[in-house]
């Protein structure tokens, strides 16, 4: 009896104790993050700031027929789905060259990790100069004959954004694979070659199933940072940019220009359900598909 | 079979290559281009960026890797002349250093409470803090625009600097590192008679040093680079970060804000050539969202 109790009394002063060192986090993520985004969701589901009718989901049938978020979505769901495979199949490609035996490896690795130093601001005017109507890339393919595009100003111009998303995260994305590369069992890998298995072989049975879990977590960071990709476009055009390069955080900003509370919220409360569905979805995917190689 | 393997390695060196220059081009020409002077850069960029202003104005676009003769009056006019630019770059610093700092230190805090202590509560907030960091821009931001509504700190730096203090990311990447000090270690000095204050200060935090560096360096990068939360939160000119001025120069300028550019990565590249190894340690180490 005597010793639960003190046991008791261990496990509350230690609980104590956790939430002091918790505390100042805790009460910062409540404040900033948790409170307001109650409040947004609340806010999403009123008819006026000042009224505060229940109208329950007409915030987010009026989003939903709104024609700026409709483009806006649609581009930013087209970018993710062209720029989320690249980033993840071409940092795979460099991370398994980096692994392979070549010379240069290391001074490879950090030129390929460079960009990410570099602030975006810092290199859109090279963007500029290479994409523009009068640009390099116009001039060099007037030398085959081909016609010029004016590439922020057309169809192409997700391609243009896209180059540099690819440039910036590459090489983040890469060093994530060579550490996942790194924790593969080299016995397996060697029972393998002892088995003559081939390259390829060995790439899809053994590599990338211990490569799972970081699959997921390069997906979901390339996910995330496509819907940053608002800052190259921003800094590429400007605050009105080509239709096709309108994104979601275009929209926001203009939103947030008129202090429309109720587009806002319903549009940041049907982001983070995206979020949390496509998170969890992809946690599903890599349960199923990792299984028998965890721990 | 091994001629087979040399070309097949030949193959990846010439790919890895030509993949490195790619990477390489246009931090190495922004660089090279803030070195020219006005007139050369208008001769070659011209046409477009071309404003009224006249003068002579090449037909085509040059992209030129050498400056015809290299002069530092570019920074001479960026630093000296117009202290618009240095007034933009203190912006920068003096947003990004305290949210540095401050966020850093919340997590080693943080951190410390989620590495020594478990329970089904503590491991629910922490996935709740991964869900937090995942979550884009767009999500967040309305949040803190109603905070720094509501505290009125809105069109201040406070309106940036308070939520990135308290930004979950670090927490979580620090928890990460913290995990794999041995428990043996925290046992032996709680027996010999430390209390959690010392066992933190002692004993965790210099195990972490390397972490928390390269923690660091990730944040600083980051913020380094925003553009979205000041458009917002600041809407005084004055206020913003050379991150959003850069991209509002104007075209009779195009000089300047090469040089002003290089000034601008100057910072991050000196950390990244300094720590590159704790950057990559901690990036491998952001790996996995699970466990």
């Amino acid at each position: 009896m005597k010793k639960n109790a003190i046991r008791r009394r261990e496990h509350c002063r230690d609980f104590a104790r956790s939430l002091c060192f918790l505390s100042p986090s805790l009460l910062g993520v409540g404040v900033f993050f948790i409170i307001p985004f109650g409040v947004v969701v609340y806010y999403s589901l009123i008819d006026g700031v000042s009224t505060h009718n229940y109208v329950a989901l007409e915030n987010f049938r009026k989003l939903f027929q709104n024609s700026a978020f409709l483009l806006a979505a649609r581009n930013t769901l087209s970018f993710s789905a062209l720029a989320v495979p690249l980033a993840v199949t071409l940092s795979i490609v460099l991370a398994l060259m980096l692994e392979a035996r070549i010379p240069l490896k290391s001074q490879f690795r950090t030129f390929f990790l460079s960009p990410m130093m570099v602030p975006v601001a810092s290199v859109v005017l090279i963007w500029q100069v290479l994409f523009n109507f009068n640009g390099t890339i116009n001039e060099f393919m007037q030398v085959f004959g081909w016609k010029r595009i004016d590439w922020l100003q057309s169809d192409y111009s997700q391609i243009v954004v896209t180059l540099l998303f690819l440039w910036k995260n590459l090489g983040y994305n890469m060093i994530l694979f060579m550490a996942g590369l790194a924790n593969i069992p080299r016995e397996l890998l060697e029972v393998a070659d002892v088995e003559g298995a081939s390259e390829w072989y060995k790439f899809f049975a053994i590599k990338l199933r211990y490569l799972s879990p970081t699959l997921l977590f390069v997906t979901i960071l390339s996910l995330i940072n496509s819907f940053k990709v608002f800052r190259e476009v921003y800094l590429l055009t400007g605050n009105y940019p080509y239709e096709k390069l309108y994104m979601l955080q275009h929209f926001m900003n203009n939103t947030f220009k008129s202090l429309d509370y109720q587009k806002l919220s319903a549009a940041a409360v049907v982001m983070a359900v995206v979020m949390v569905v496509l998170i969890a979805l992809l946690f599903r995917v890599e349960d199923w598909f990792g299984k028998d190689v965890e721990g | 079979m091994k001629k087979k393997r040399y070309f097949s390695r030949g193959v990846m060196f010439l790919v890895c290559a030509a993949f490195a220059v790619m990477f390489l081009l246009p931090t190495v020409l922004t660089i090279t281009n803030s070195f020219m002077s006005e007139a050369e850069i208008k001769s070659n960029y011209g046409m477009i960026f071309s404003t009224t202003t006249g003068g002579y104005v090449s037909k085509t676009v040059n992209l030129k890797f050498i400056p015809d003769k290299v002069t530092l009056s570019q920074y001479v006019t960026g630093l000296i002349k117009s202290p618009e630019y240095l007034l933009k770059f203190w912006n920068s610093l003096i947003l990004v250093v305290p949210i540095v700092l401050f966020q850093v230190l919340v997590a080693c805090v943080a951190a410390y409470s989620f590495t020594r202590w478990r329970g089904k509560l503590r491991s629910g907030i922490f996935f709740f803090y991964v869900i937090l960091m995942l979550m884009p821009y767009q999500v967040t931001l309305v949040p803190n625009y109603l905070v720094s509504d509501w505290l009125g700190i809105i069109n201040t730096r406070w309106s940036i600097i308070l939520p990135g203090v308290f930004a979950p990311f670090s927490v979580f990447l620090l928890t990460k590192f913290m995990r794999r000090i041995p428990y043996s270690l925290i046992e032996s000095a709680k027996v010999d008679g430390a209390g959690e204050w010392q066992i933190f200060t002692r004993i965790c935090l210099p195990q972490c040093r390397s972490a928390i560096y390269s923690i660091a360096i990730l944040v600083f990068i980051d913020y380094w680079n925003m553009v979205e939360q000041p458009l917002i939160l600041l809407q005084d000119a004055d206020q913003q970060p050379l991150s959003v001025f850069l991209s509002q120069v104007n075209a009779g300028e195009i000089g300047l804000a090469f040089a002003m550019a290089t000034i601008y990565m100057v910072p991050s590249l000196l950390l990244f050539l300094h720590g590159e190894e704790y950057l990559v340690e901690g990036i491998a180490n952001s790996g996995s969202v699970k466990g």
